[in-house]
């Protein structure tokens, strides 16, 4: 609260229903955790401003597991629909390439978890940044072999729609589903991967300019918890587009 | 000389537009919800004016699906779903936990620019032509006949979506790491609980219609075939995951206003809640069971008869939580000293409506009876008796019984019991009709029908035309108590709770030092007599 503000008070009117039992001891919370500077005006301490904002991006991922729910829901429906056309589709993909991106993503949530760390042990910001900027490159190589991917596929008229070439596939609607669903998973998974690296940018700005310490790393910490999530749905996506059916081939 | 308040705590617009204050947002969300009632209401004005006469001569049959499909688009995703959530919800539930703001104030701003954004977008749609799928948007008919402004709308509502889950992600988080030392769970006020079973709703199930309506979408402008049987796709698939969250978005429009209930009932009965805890795990029950009953709007559509006769069973079961709340409001009101207010007027009459509207609930969750009157007009009446006699009513109650609070002035009481009697009439001369209509019959979603049931569709317009003047009166008079209203005491009902001890209007930090809570927020002593401020 500005100073000076508290003179247009008509007093104490903020009291809680005063009867036996109640009292106020907010001045002794304040004390504990005297006004650190990142503090909102609207918390009473730091711990419960990081605990109301990891519960937020929990929640919030809660949502984003619905919301990709949809489509692993349309994926259930079709692939139970056409077990044979989303094998045959399957079979075009680059199992290499697909667990390259896999071990790459696995890896930049280490870096990511090192980021964290480092920024709640107060490691010098070269370091915080340091890490910060390998999760953003091994993004970045991900959605690199994603265009190869996808450049093959636009090549090689699967991309579904008007351009699809039904004649080189043995069930070509089934196959096309398969496309569409391929493409719908994976580009709303890549999008969320380059809003990461849009974070991880702001991110290291902040850890350039030290702005956490052991008791302000919330912003590294639930972008890592993004983060971590986006990696989890491709382990997910990987096993069920790229390895439908290998197992009959070995 | 005015005290400092939230409303005189900052002039000119760029104060208002850029405010983190829950308490302006919930003014920013009532200013605009506003306007998108008038605008769903005016479009429902064409609808029954259309069908005054059986002969379809007011609108082409095109002009009418387009009025109906925006009405319920507007009315829906636009008015009903934020309706009491962002308003009075925005407004009180920061105050009833003792804290100074929602968790994420600037999340809170933000998700009023992504409604009002959602809304431009669906206005765009409106303006440019129009969309006639229905508000529900069933494929292939979006994906491939129809030829209006589907990806526009779709948008808009996608958009807004976004907004509903960004203010049910808020409440939970303020509920659960806000709330001021000592007020435990089963402190909460049952307004509280209501917030959190809808925003349960809304965290799980918007982002459901968000990748269904983006589905829809792509396949539209990338000519995929996720939905479209030609190309391997299924359309009843996007029934299900359509109805996954409609069905549920059904709740986030009665939860709040159950909760509102809760309150005013008891306020006006001088009485505690009969069965606090009943009522509070009854939102919990409806929140989750609500979302396992989605198959009922399915009993039609080649649904399995297994799956059928299950979603039915759930269907019954969901009437039990509404049930037991319905018998607990009584209850409450049972020996109270009931003060018949408006509020209570309204709070009355939502009791009445909500139990014929989820007893003919229960007639549609029934497959056989299903079967004749699926997409009758009985189904208009239902979800109307539940919406319109329901959330609105709630509405309306919520916003006479805290008005003093959040304006500081008082409206004029005789005007008040007067538009809510005129309400009560209007709503039922509209839509009771409806269920006749419907079983003798007359289905929706066509200009035209057979002469016989002119004499019910009259009825209802003029029940429309009464009902207007009853939602038209509020406007006024409330405006008017902005200027000229009495000013209003802290606790002007002498109800109790967290809201009331604080001045009205409440100071912009609401409570300058956190309190500390040592016994529920609601202690009514029903022998003690309380008079008007």
């Amino acid at each position: 609260m500005p100073e000076g503000r508290a003179e247009h008070y008509p007093g104490p009117i903020h009291q809680p229903p005063v009867k036996a039992g109640t009292v106020h001891d907010g001045q002794a919370v304040d004390a504990l955790h005297a006004h650190h500077p990142k503090l909102q005006h609207h918390f009473d301490a730091m711990e419960q401003q990081a605990e109301a904002s990891t519960l937020g991006m929990w929640v919030f991922l809660v949502t984003e597991i619905m919301f990709f729910g949809g489509l692993f829901m349309a994926y259930l429906v079709y692939r139970s629909a056409s077990p044979a056309a989303f094998q045959e589709g399957s079979a075009h993909l680059s199992i290499g390439w697909g667990a390259f991106n896999t071990a790459v993503l696995i890896f930049s949530s280490l870096t990511m978890a090192m980021a964290v760390r480092s920024a709640q042990i107060g490691r010098p910001a070269k370091t915080q940044v340091g890490w910060l900027l390998a999760t953003m490159a091994l993004g970045a190589t991900f959605l690199g072999v994603k265009v190869i991917e996808y450049s093959d596929k636009f090549r090689h008229h699967i991309v579904p729609g008007p351009f699809f070439d039904a004649s080189q596939w043995e069930h070509p609607a089934g196959v096309e589903m398969f496309y569409s669903l391929y493409f719908c998973m994976t580009g709303l998974h890549a999008l969320h991967m380059i809003v990461g690296i849009g974070i991880m940018t702001v991110i290291a700005i902040m850890a350039w300019r030290n702005q956490f310490d052991a008791d302000y790393y919330t912003p590294v910490e639930v972008s890592g918890l993004y983060w971590h999530f986006v990696d989890i749905v491709w382990i997910f996506l990987f096993p069920l587009l790229y390895l439908i059916g290998r197992h009959y081939h070995g | 000389m005015e005290t400092l308040n939230y409303l005189n705590d900052g002039h000119g617009l760029a104060s208002w537009l850029l405010t983190k204050d829950h308490k302006r947002i919930a003014l920013l969300y009532l200013g605009s919800i506003t306007a998108f009632f008038a605008i769903g209401g005016f479009f429902a004005m064409l609808v029954r004016l259309e069908l005054l006469t059986p002969a379809g001569d007011l609108l082409a049959s095109e002009t009418y699906n387009k009025m109906f499909t925006m009405h319920g688009v507007v009315m829906v995703f636009f008015f009903l779903i934020p309706s009491i959530p962002a308003t009075l919800g925005n407004f009180l539930i920061p105050i009833m936990i003792g804290a100074k703001d929602l968790a994420f104030p600037r999340i809170n701003l933000l998700s009023w620019y992504i409604y009002m954004l959602g809304g431009i977008f669906t206005m765009v749609a409106a303006l440019s032509g129009g969309v006639d799928t229905g508000w529900t948007f069933y494929t292939p008919y979006s994906t491939a006949a129809a030829n209006s402004h589907v990806i526009t709308a779709a948008l808009g509502v996608f958009i807004t979506g976004f907004s509903s889950i960004l203010t049910g992600l808020n409440f939970i988080v303020t509920i659960h790491r806000m709330r001021a030392p000592g007020l435990t769970w089963f402190r909460l006020p049952l307004f509280v609980w209501a917030h959190y079973a809808t925003s349960l709703i809304m965290i799980l199930g918007t982002p459901v219609i968000a990748i269904t309506v983006l589905m829809v979408a792509a396949e539209r402008v990338l000519h995929l075939g996720i939905f479209d049987p030609a190309l391997g796709g299924d359309p009843v698939l996007f029934q299900h995951l359509f109805w996954f969250y409609s069905h549920p978005a059904v709740y986030i429009m009665i939860l709040p206003a159950m909760g509102v209930i809760s309150e005013i009932v008891q306020a006006f009965s001088r009485k505690n809640i009969f069965g606090y805890s009943f009522i509070a795990f009854s939102s919990l029950a409806i929140a989750v069971i609500g979302f396992l009953v989605w198959g009922h709007h399915l009993f039609v559509a080649g649904q399995s008869v297994y799956a059928g006769m299950l979603f039915s069973i759930l269907s019954f079961m969901v009437a039990i939580p509404s049930a037991i709340k319905v018998f607990n409001w009584t209850a409450t009101m049972y020996k109270g000293s009931v003060w018949l207010q408006s509020p209570m007027l309204y709070a009355i009459g939502f009791v009445g409506l909500f139990t014929i509207g989820g007893l003919t609930g229960l007639f549609l969750a029934a497959m056989g009876l299903d079967i004749h009157v699926h997409d009758t007009y009985f189904v208009v009446a239902h979800f109307h008796y539940i919406m319109v006699g329901g959330a609105i009513m709630g509405y309306l109650g919520g916003l006479h019984y805290w008005w003093p609070k959040i304006t500081g002035k008082m409206y004029p009481e005789p005007w008040a019991k007067l538009a809510a009697a005129i309400v009560f009439v209007g709503f039922n001369l509209t839509f009771f009709p409806q269920f006749v209509a419907g079983y003798l019959g007359m289905p929706r979603r066509y200009h035209a029908y057979p002469p016989e049931f002119q004499v019910w569709n009259v009825l209802s317009s003029a029940g429309a035309s009464i009902l207007a003047v009853g939602y038209v009166l509020p406007l006024i008079y409330l405006i008017h108590s902005l200027f000229y209203g009495a000013r209003a005491a802290t606790d002007p009902w002498g109800a109790k709770g967290l809201e009331w001890e604080i001045p009205s209007p409440p100071p912009t930090e609401n409570f300058e030092i956190t309190p500390i809570i040592t016994h529920g927020t609601h202690q009514y002593e029903p022998s003690k007599e309380v008079g008007i401020a």
